[in-house]
């Protein structure tokens, strides 16, 4: 047992556990009726590519890797904020927030 | 003890991811969101991102989510309703995707010179970050604080009522 | 070769009077127009004349015909065929330009007066002249390319001329009719030029020549072919059976063109085409016959519908095709010069005939029906005295222009053997029928009382009268040249005459029964038309069939019409409406507009709005791309087809 839980953790499984998050972000993506939930999909997407980087950074000893992580954080904040205002603009203009009810570029 | 850790998060991030998707009320998907982004926190934590872990929680889990939370209360949204599907989604978007999570798990489980994690040598400190950070890396830093100063502005200017607005008057006036 | 005849000034001279006064004739004044219109051919007869001098002994000549110029710049060099542009002057070409320049600048100073108050002046003159170019290229040309481009040039401005007043329906028709006509032609001369140059492999006439006297083997064959293409060309330009249709019609043109053209010089180019390649025909008697014989019927044929024509020009164009058809027969039986010497003598008087028509035309303002006319004998003197020279001159009376080039003709004919005796014998009765219906010509116009009473003739200015006296002088004397002269001097060009047979008693008794046969026709014309003008209509009433036949030209143009051009025009029709338009231009634009309409509808689908399915083809892109780069596609497929080797070899 202390042999089993003192076995060290390959990279490989940080991996594809940034693989299966970000499938799981384009899954939601494809099926999920509300706006909001999609857009929240999205940011599961990106949390999944930024494990990614972390665990690449940590490989390599590359801060750089880390500040890139810091930069799609700051950057998916930014997105969040313009995103959900359009979201909030769409949904005074149609009253709906179905995805496939929006389909229209006129307002 | 890493692997124990390393297991039961990577189990709570896959939980509340897949869990995400099969609520149908988005606060309850938005909650989840928030339980992996916790989660990944502790991951980061685990390959030696300390300052990433704390933003993680701070930003993400602490701003982000909260904004969104407060987007679904202020939108009144409620539990999506049945509406007609697509079928390029689902006969394209299905295929797609697990074609992508296969090639990628192909590519990572055949490469080689991925190593194992390890914390003794693979902390960063903040201070290490930092230095980078605003030294090498300042162009960066610079833009992207623009970036968010724009964004701020354009949040505003897209979100705040159009005083035209027939049906925002009606809002305002009819509640 | 020394250039010092300048030969190429005389198709350019016309040619320049064509470009001045077609594009600035109608800014020009009306002097100006007439001074370069008529000098132009005056111009051009001068060089003939100069050219002339020469080969008739007047000033020494240089260099001796056949004289050729040839322009340095090569035109066709194609493998085996090469053509140039040259010209060649020989007794021939110079015998015809002579006729061609000459009457042609007189129909030219006729023209002054008979157009001078039309308001298309400039263009008649500019289209005259550009005829005189064609015609001249036509007369000089070495080779068969350079005569074919006079001879579709002399259509063009006949067309032109014949349509000249195209505003009236009738004479637009008649000139698309000539010109159409003439295609016909042109496509059997086309045909012989082809055969030519798969046979010979030149289109130098001289070459021809050279070749065929060379290898006795061409006779027959071959050569009836392109004789007989050559005929065809022949028959639709000089309105014979069965192309002849046109010429009758191209009287709606303004008299002087139907003096020049229809009359002396553009019908005669097939005359002359024939003359010009002789040694063709010489070496294929079928052909010589064939020509023989549609001269001949020609000639009756025209003649028996000119006996009841009642149109002035009418009964001139139907007597051209009739005087054409004895040209043809004098080449069918090998008297080339003797055709050449009729061309001549024809030119003369019947321009001559033409344009005193044209006078009494002009004279009672407009009319043209003979039933009309009469009593103008005093009216208008000299009119009269020319054209009963005229009148005399065709129907073959000694000693006027008519009598020596018919005779040589006949005599010609008559010593061919039986079928020569045939020929001649048409020839003598078409004879009898040209005088009967000149004279009836004559009587109806000029003499008696007038029937229409209440116009006012008034004879016609100088530059109308002056040609017509010219001419009659010509019409006189042309033919005092005698025809042992005049066939000596055109021998080097065109061969001997045939009539070795014959004796000069056998010459002289031939010549009397003409003369005599055109006395009885004038006696029967006088007879019915002054003495007992009520006889014609009750022969008439008498056979009213036959009368009726005659009448309407035996209906030849309806048989055309209805078994010609209506399948064809019915047959166009369908195709280019049902065919071309509907099916094809309609198709095309329907299958197009279809394509169109169908992949449009097929990615409009694309173009949804639907947010997930825009995310799908996002995803499916992704995982194209990720498919490409990621995958070692050379790895895999050199699996693959090691694996289905590996599968057929077991």
């Amino acid at each position: 047992m202390s042999s089993f839980l003192s076995q060290e953790v390959p990279l490989s499984w940080y991996l594809l556990l940034s693989a299966a998050l970000f499938s799981l972000g384009v899954v939601g993506f494809l099926i999920k009726r509300n706006l909001i939930t999609v857009f929240m999909s999205i940011e599961l997407m990106l949390n999944g590519v930024n494990l990614s980087f972390v665990t690449f950074a940590h490989q390599w000893h590359a801060v750089k890797g880390q500040i890139f992580v810091f930069f799609v954080m700051m950057v998916a904040a930014a997105e969040a904020a313009v995103g959900l205002a359009i979201i909030i603009a769409v949904f005074r203009a149609r009253a709906t927030l179905a995805v496939d009810r929006i389909d229209l570029m006129k307002l | 003890m890493h692997l124990i850790l390393f297991l039961v998060f990577a189990g709570f991030c896959l939980g509340g991811a897949i869990n995400l998707l099969i609520q149908s009320h988005p606060i309850n998907s938005a909650l989840s969101l928030i339980v992996v982004m916790v989660s990944l926190a502790v991951l980061y934590l685990l390959l030696g991102a300390e300052f990433l872990a704390a933003a993680q929680v701070i930003v993400y889990a602490g701003a982000i989510m909260v904004l969104f939370t407060f987007v679904v209360m202020l939108l009144n949204a409620g539990r999506e309703a049945r509406t007609l599907g697509s079928r390029a989604a689902r006969s394209i978007g299905f295929p797609a995707v697990v074609a992508i999570l296969v090639v990628i798990a192909t590519v990572i489980l055949h490469a080689q010179g991925l190593g194992v994690a390890r914390l003794s040598d693979g902390i960063t400190s903040t201070e290490e970050l930092s230095t980078v950070l605003f030294t090498k890396l300042l162009l960066p830093f610079e833009v992207t604080s623009v970036l968010i100063l724009i964004a701020i502005l354009g949040a505003v200017a897209l979100a705040r009522h159009d005083d035209t607005d027939p049906r925002a008057n009606e809002e305002r006036t009819g509640k | 070769m020394n250039a010092y005849l300048h030969l190429w000034l005389i198709p350019l001279l016309p040619f320049a009077g064509f470009l001045i006064n077609g594009i600035l004739g109608g800014r020009l004044p009306k002097w100006l127009v007439t001074t370069v219109a008529l000098l132009a051919p005056l111009a051009a007869f001068g060089v003939v004349l100069n050219a002339s001098l020469g080969v008739f002994g007047f000033v020494p000549a240089a260099s001796s015909l056949p004289y050729i110029e040839t322009c340095p710049l090569p035109w066709i060099n194609a493998g085996l065929l090469h053509v140039n542009f040259s010209f060649v002057l020989d007794q021939l070409s110079l015998v015809m330009l002579l006729v061609v320049t000459g009457v042609g600048f007189l129909i030219h100073v006729y023209s002054v007066g008979y157009m001078g108050d039309d308001k298309g002046y400039a263009r008649y003159f500019s289209y005259l002249n550009l005829f005189l170019f064609f015609m001249t290229v036509l007369v000089l040309a070495g080779n068969a390319l350079v005569m074919f481009i006079g001879w579709e040039g002399v259509g063009l401005a006949s067309y032109l001329l014949i349509g000249f007043w195209f505003e009236k329906k009738s004479a637009a028709d008649a000139g698309k009719k000539a010109f159409i006509v003439n295609r016909i032609g042109d496509f059997g001369f086309l045909i012989g030029m082809f055969l030519l140059v798969a046979n010979f492999g030149t289109l130098t006439f001289t070459e021809i020549a050279t070749k065929l006297g060379q290898d006795p083997g061409w006779s027959g064959g071959v050569v009836t072919v392109i004789a007989l293409c050559l005929m065809l060309g022949a028959a639709g330009k000089s309105a014979q059976l069965p192309l002849y249709i046109w010429l009758p019609d191209a009287m709606e043109g303004p008299t002087p063109v139907s003096a020049l053209i229809h009359a002396a010089t553009m019908v005669t180019a097939g005359v002359y085409m024939v003359a010009r390649t002789h040694v063709l025909f010489d070496h294929s008697p079928f052909a010589l016959s064939v020509v023989a014989i549609i001269g001949a019927a020609t000639a009756i044929f025209a003649a028996t519908i000119a006996l009841v024509q009642n149109d002035i020009k009418r009964v001139l164009a139907y007597s051209t095709i009739s005087q054409l058809g004895y040209m043809f027969l004098g080449c069918g039986v090998a008297a080339y010069s003797a055709a050449i010497f009729h061309l001549m003598t024809h030119a003369f008087f019947k321009a001559l005939l033409f344009m005193a028509a044209g006078s009494v035309i002009h004279a009672i303002g407009g009319e043209q029906d003979l039933r009309k006319m009469g009593g103008l004998r005093k009216k208008l003197p000299v009119t009269f005295w020319t054209m009963t020279a005229a009148v005399l001159a065709i129907a073959g009376f000694f000693p006027f222009a008519g009598f020596f080039s018919k005779d040589a003709i006949l005599y010609a004919a008559f010593l061919q053997g039986t079928n020569g005796k045939i020929l001649w014998f048409v020839g003598v009765l078409t004879a009898l029928l040209t005088s009967f219906y000149m004279f009836r010509l004559w009587y109806m116009t000029f003499l008696g009382e007038s029937r229409s009473p209440d116009v006012h003739p008034h004879e016609s200015p100088w530059s109308m009268r002056g040609p017509l006296v010219i001419l009659a002088l010509l019409s006189v004397g042309g033919g005092w040249i005698g025809m042992e002269r005049f066939a000596g001097f055109l021998a080097p060009s065109v061969g001997v005459l045939p009539t070795e047979a014959g004796n000069p008693r056998l010459e002289i008794i031939l010549s009397l029964v003409a003369v005599l046969v055109a006395l009885e026709g004038w006696l029967i014309a006088d007879k019915l038309y002054r003495r007992k003008p009520a006889r014609p209509a009750q022969w008439a009433a008498a056979l009213p069939g036959g009368y009726k036949l005659l009448a309407n030209k035996y209906f030849v143009d309806e048989l055309y019409g209805a078994v010609v051009v209506k399948p064809l025009l019915g047959f166009s029709k369908f195709v280019l409406e049902w065919v071309v338009d509907f099916a094809i231009l309609g198709g095309a634009a329907w299958l197009l507009g279809g394509i169109a309409t169908f992949t449009g509808a097929i990615l409009q689908r694309w173009q949804s709005g639907n947010l997930r399915s825009y995310a799908a083809w996002l995803a499916a892109g992704a995982a194209a791309v990720l498919l490409f780069l990621l995958v070692p596609w050379a790895t895999v497929l050199d699996n693959l087809s090691a694996i289905h080797l590996g599968m057929a070899g077991h």
